[in-house]
């Protein structure tokens, strides 16, 4: 199956797993999910190839981000009639603390979808949810 | 013996895995700027309709640009995290063409080290993506000794 007949399947079944399994780098940072009605759970599961610096050890600061990105475009598509992938416009990403070598949480809030443009703001943690490991705020183009 | 600011900057890239796992190489490192490609591989792509790179291969590239230019200029052995990015993605990346990352350092103060990047593709240098991150100089003494040496005598992890 094309990927848009996977895109299209997926909203209509309302079932996102077999689109993320056709992203390749979604597949290759190892992003999970998890819907409770219309929260979303994004997560990053412990994984070796994603680590930066090795004696610490912490997560790469880009895969992070990374991981960030793709959960603010996902929840977009979760939970928007848009038919399209989000493509990112500017994306701000501040980092709180070491990521440690442990899965990482994520959950996004979206502030503003207009017909073109969506404001996203995503939270990142580890251990505890209002301890964020970073926070981000992307811009995407809804076509 | 003095090791180049090229060779600092390829060792502490050698130590960094997901750094490997994408493929990332130092280009060129001097005072002035550092280049790193990232090599146009399937396990980055974000949409498989285009074979466009996912922007987050994208942050990783110039979060790891800047990250190993503030290191590699540094007098001492300094490890600097990265306090923040702010990214423009200004056109989606073409497939099957390698990304060039071009990042200069703005200004270093005491506290902080201020940086720029500019991810270009292609003859024409098409610019794709551009950025500036911020680094925290958290000092010399913070980074550890088996840290030190993988840069001083280049093993890599």
């Amino acid at each position: 199956m094309s990927f848009l007949d996977t895109l299209e399947q997926a909203r209509a079944q309302d079932d996102f797993r077999p689109l993320l399994a056709q992203i390749p780098y979604a597949q290759l940072i190892g992003i999970q999910f998890e819907r409770f009605g219309k929260d979303v759970l994004f997560r990053l599961p412990k994984n070796d190839n994603n680590i930066g610096n090795p004696i610490l050890p912490a997560i790469h600061g880009g895969v992070i981000g990374g991981f960030m990105e793709l959960s603010a475009s996902l929840h977009l598509m979760m939970t928007s009639e848009s038919t399209a992938l989000p493509k990112i416009i500017d994306f701000s990403l501040d980092y709180l603390r070491a990521g440690r070598h442990q899965d990482t949480f994520a959950e996004c809030q979206v502030w503003r979808q207009g017909s073109r443009v969506a404001n996203v703001a995503i939270t990142a943690w580890q251990t505890e949810r209002t301890s964020p490991i970073a926070t981000a705020r992307a811009h995407f183009l809804l076509t | 013996m003095t090791i180049s600011i090229k060779t600092r900057a390829e060792r502490f890239l050698a130590t960094l895995r997901h750094g490997q796992i994408l493929g990332l190489t130092v280009e060129e490192a001097n005072n002035d700027r550092l280049v790193m490609r990232l090599p146009y591989h399937a396990q980055i792509v974000g949409n498989p309709m285009t074979g466009t790179v996912h922007g987050g291969s994208l942050t990783t590239l110039m979060d790891t640009a800047c990250g190993t230019a503030v290191f590699s200029v540094l007098p001492g052995f300094e490890l600097c995290p990265t306090l923040d990015l702010r990214m423009d993605y200004m056109k989606a990346a073409s497939a099957e063409q390698d990304l060039l990352a071009i990042a200069r350092i703005t200004r270093i103060a005491d506290s902080v080290v201020f940086t720029q990047c500019d991810v270009v593709q292609g003859e024409q240098g098409d610019v794709v993506a551009r950025c500036a991150a911020t680094f925290m100089r958290i000092g010399e003494q913070m980074t550890p000794p088996e840290f030190r040496a993988m840069i001083e005598q280049g093993a890599s992890s």
